[in-house]
């Protein structure tokens, strides 16, 4: 008897509640990308502290799924904004467009270097992209032009006579992670095309190439850690032997226990990262509904203080916290186009 | 007679054997004892031990002037003016006024970073609270920035980690240190503020107050409907194949990874019911589909263990069954009910997975107040910080699993109480 009583009650509440929540909603929601997340709550917090309004709520989701709450649709029950550590894919820009969300601003707010680091108490070690490949990939081009073999390379002086006689053992975040995305498109490819034969195949077959190029060995050289970035820098202190994959931030919080190894040369550094010289980082966004500006308050306020040198400027506190900033004139033209609220028109070249 | 002496000693012969069988297995489960023991002893010395530097923080001792002009505010009630206030000049003013000799932008940039950018928001609250304070000067001690805070504790124990300060800051910090202007105090912020990207500013608060509003709500909810279920099953439903049949599937339901539960959660209360994410209602309506099923098992156990005399004791006298069961078995069953509701909850304390799925895992500023209010919870709380690039995030975590731990042995030590305080027996 008390149980019927309850259903009633229960639905009955949650139908007041969605009433409610139809109504307008006090706070900003954002979702999105965890490598863009601890960017994206200090400014959240300094807008919220700053301006006695309620904080911003965000939340951790990955860039895709960010996306799929956020092209789900128009109204206070879907995101404002969302967070993404790479551009927004065309397939994306048209679910967006179907589902009714018309006009999205894009806003670049950075680059992200990821690092290939070991613990301090090894040598240091200089690679390069080829090297990464070569070490990495599950097929490798064998001894013929045009011929595959499954990876034979355990150690890796094998890969490369200058590199150390150590077995390649390489901790590194799973495929589900945004940065194993990007390792693959940026470290892995940017060697695999260093094949003059291999370069050719990506006109001629292109999903063959990128099966090839994007494609990281199981047999146990490749050690997938889990998206915790911390515990790969742990990982490294008790294997000195190894090497890891992980997110700027982190080496640069953690230099008394991890260094990075140079790529091509270029150290990992602030400075290499903002000028692009160091090869392997990558472009940070998020996308704002415009349609959401104006309804729900305080998104103007929380893309101004994104948008101002002292959060996103080479000595703001976003660069504190290991954002790579933007130059200083593509800062300028993306603050204007923000502030003016100038959407995405459809023709920019989506991947 | 012969024979009966051979049995005999072949009693005594195997006496031993058996003996030493019983010995050793004793044995076999001290050892297993010890090593479940030794394994929660290394846990509770492993976070104790990374986690106990975190209940302290380090405070600069500075001479604060609130000077009206420097702030820019007339009136002290006007909430347009304060929100304009330059509340970021007084800890920079004052830390110029320490160190006269500091010039150049780069060097005062580092001198700033000493306090925690906070700072000026504290002082802006202290002032609104001791507004005869406005054109005085003060000494008071101000939160220091993480890396000053990781610092600090490190070279106190010997071990100094300076990879995240310049050298001029690692003298500035020795000078203080000998003028007695730096120490260590007690980390309140850690238990009255919500969650911060400064380490220094973090605390547990929303995350309590996140965990007290769902656990009310799933309480509220899961024990009246799990308590009636439980009755109804086991003294008014009929014994057919369709209550064995909800019976396994009950039993099922407990045995069910958490995550399907957010992800139920997600299609029937967010996409049908429009219930807004991340607020305690979701949670607390998600985390009662996970907790009915213990509960009602475990209900369903305490009212079989009332013994069928006092039903029929209670039918003889002429009561109806309902009266038999509100009367009579439930009184007696309620002590096993309530352990099984506290286990349940200590169990949805603990949960993250079916809160990802409902937008509980999220980074929320402002303390929740009402169960509409976005909110986030303890363990995730713990998993967010575990996540965070900033070293002094490591000790929070450990000092955040200290507090969950507590919470937990609170509701389970409280639960063996309940057993051992108001079970019967037969």
């Amino acid at each position: 008897m008390t149980q019927l009583k309850f259903i009633p009650a229960v639905i009955f509440a949650m139908a007041s509640i969605s009433a409610t929540s139809s109504m307008a909603r006090e706070s900003i929601e954002v979702v999105g990308s965890s490598t863009v997340y601890p960017f994206s709550t200090v400014v959240a917090e300094r807008y919220g502290r700053a301006s006695g309004k309620l904080t911003p709520k965000i939340e951790s989701t990955g860039s895709g799924g960010g996306m799929k709450l956020f092209c789900s649709g128009v109204g206070t029950n879907y995101p404002d904004i969302t967070n993404s550590s790479r551009r927004m894919k065309s397939s994306e820009f048209k679910k967006c467009q179907t589902n009714g969300v018309k006009e999205v601003i894009e806003v670049q707010v950075g680059y992200d270097g990821i690092v290939i680091a070991n613990s301090v108490e090894s040598a240091p070690i200089e690679l390069s992209r080829k090297d990464i490949f070569l070490a990495l990939a599950a097929q490798v081009p064998g001894a013929a032009e045009g011929e595959l073999i499954d990876n034979p390379y355990t150690t890796w002086k094998q890969v490369n006579p200058a590199l150390p006689d150590t077995p390649i053992e390489v901790l590194g975040p799973p495929p589900t992670s945004g940065t194993r995305d990007a390792f693959a498109e940026l470290a892995l490819e940017g060697g695999c095309k260093k094949f003059a034969w291999i370069n050719a195949m990506k006109k001629a077959d292109k999903n063959a190439y990128k099966a090839l190029c994007h494609t990281i060995r199981e047999d146990g050289a490749y050690i997938e850690a889990g998206e915790n970035d911390n515990l790969i820098v742990q990982k490294l202190q008790a294997n000195p032997a190894a090497l890891g994959i992980f997110g700027f931030s982190f080496l640069d919080q953690n230099a008394d226990k991890v260094q990075g190894a140079n790529i091509e040369s270029i150290e990992p550094t602030f400075e290499s990262i903002a000028d692009k010289s160091y090869p392997i980082s990558r472009p940070l966004y998020f996308y704002v509904k415009k349609a959401h500006v104006g309804v729900v308050p305080g998104i103007e306020g929380y893309l101004n203080e994104f948008t101002s040198e002292r959060a996103w400027g080479e000595d703001g506190y976003l660069a504190e916290k290991g954002m790579i900033p933007l130059p200083l004139e593509e800062r300028k033209a993306m603050a204007k186009n923000t502030r003016s609220l100038t959407p995405m028109t459809g023709n920019e070249a989506l991947k | 007679m012969n024979k009966s002496v051979d049995n005999l000693s072949k009693i005594k012969r195997s006496l031993t054997r058996r003996n030493r069988a019983e010995a050793r297995f004793q044995w076999y489960g001290r050892v297993a004892i010890f090593i479940g023991l030794a394994a929660v002893a290394v846990l509770f010395i492993d976070i104790i031990g990374k986690g106990h530097g975190a209940f302290q923080a380090t405070y600069i001792n500075l001479n604060v002037s609130y000077d009206q002009e420097l702030l820019g505010i007339e009136n002290l009630s006007d909430p347009e003016q304060l929100v304009m206030g330059n509340w970021d000049a007084l800890p920079k003013l004052a830390l110029r006024e320490k160190f006269t000799d500091v010039s150049g932008r780069r060097d005062k940039r580092r001198l700033y970073g000493l306090l925690s950018n906070g700072a000026g928001f504290d002082l802006k609250d202290r002032l609104l609270a001791n507004p005869q304070l406005l054109n005085t000067t003060e000494s008071i001690w101000l939160l220091a920035d993480d890396d000053i805070d990781t610092y600090y504790k490190s070279w106190l124990d010997g071990e100094a980690y300076a990879a995240r300060l310049s050298d001029k800051q690692v003298v500035w910090i020795d000078q203080l240190h000998e003028q007695g202007l730096i120490h260590l105090q007690l980390n309140s912020n850690l238990f009255t503020r919500g969650d911060s990207r400064e380490p220094e500013q973090a605390g547990i608060r929303g995350a309590v107050m996140g965990s007290l509003l769902t656990l009310v709500l799933t309480l509220m909810l899961s024990f009246p409907i799990g308590v009636s279920a439980a009755i109804y099953l086991e003294e008014f439903a009929p014994k057919n194949k369709w209550t064995d049949f909800i019976e396994v599937n009950i039993n099922n339901l407990a045995a069910v990874p958490s995550i399907i539960f957010g992800l139920l959660g997600l299609a029937i209360f967010i996409n049908f019911f429009h219930v807004p994410r991340s607020v305690p209602i979701v949670g607390g309506l998600v985390l009662t589909l996970m907790t009915l099923p213990t509960i009602i098992i475990t209900s369903r156990a305490a009212i079989k263990s009332v013994p069928p005399s006092i039903r029929e004791a209670a039918l003889g006298m002429g009561a109806s069954k309902f009266q038999m069961v509100l009367h009579h078995v439930l009184p007696l069953a309620l002590p096993g009910m309530l352990t099984g509701a506290i286990i349940g909850m200590a169990q949805a304390l603990g949960e993250t997975a079916p809160l990802l799925m409902i937008g509980m895992v999220a980074f929320i500023v402002d303390i929740p107040g009402s169960f509409t209010d976005p909110a986030t919870v303890l363990p995730v709380q713990i998993f967010l910080w575990a996540d965070s690039p900033e070293r002094a995030f490591i000790e929070k975590t450990s000092a955040a699993i200290m507090v969950l731990l507590t919470f937990l042995i609170i509701m389970n030590t409280s639960a063996v109480w309940l057993r051992k305080r108001l079970e019967r027996r037969w």
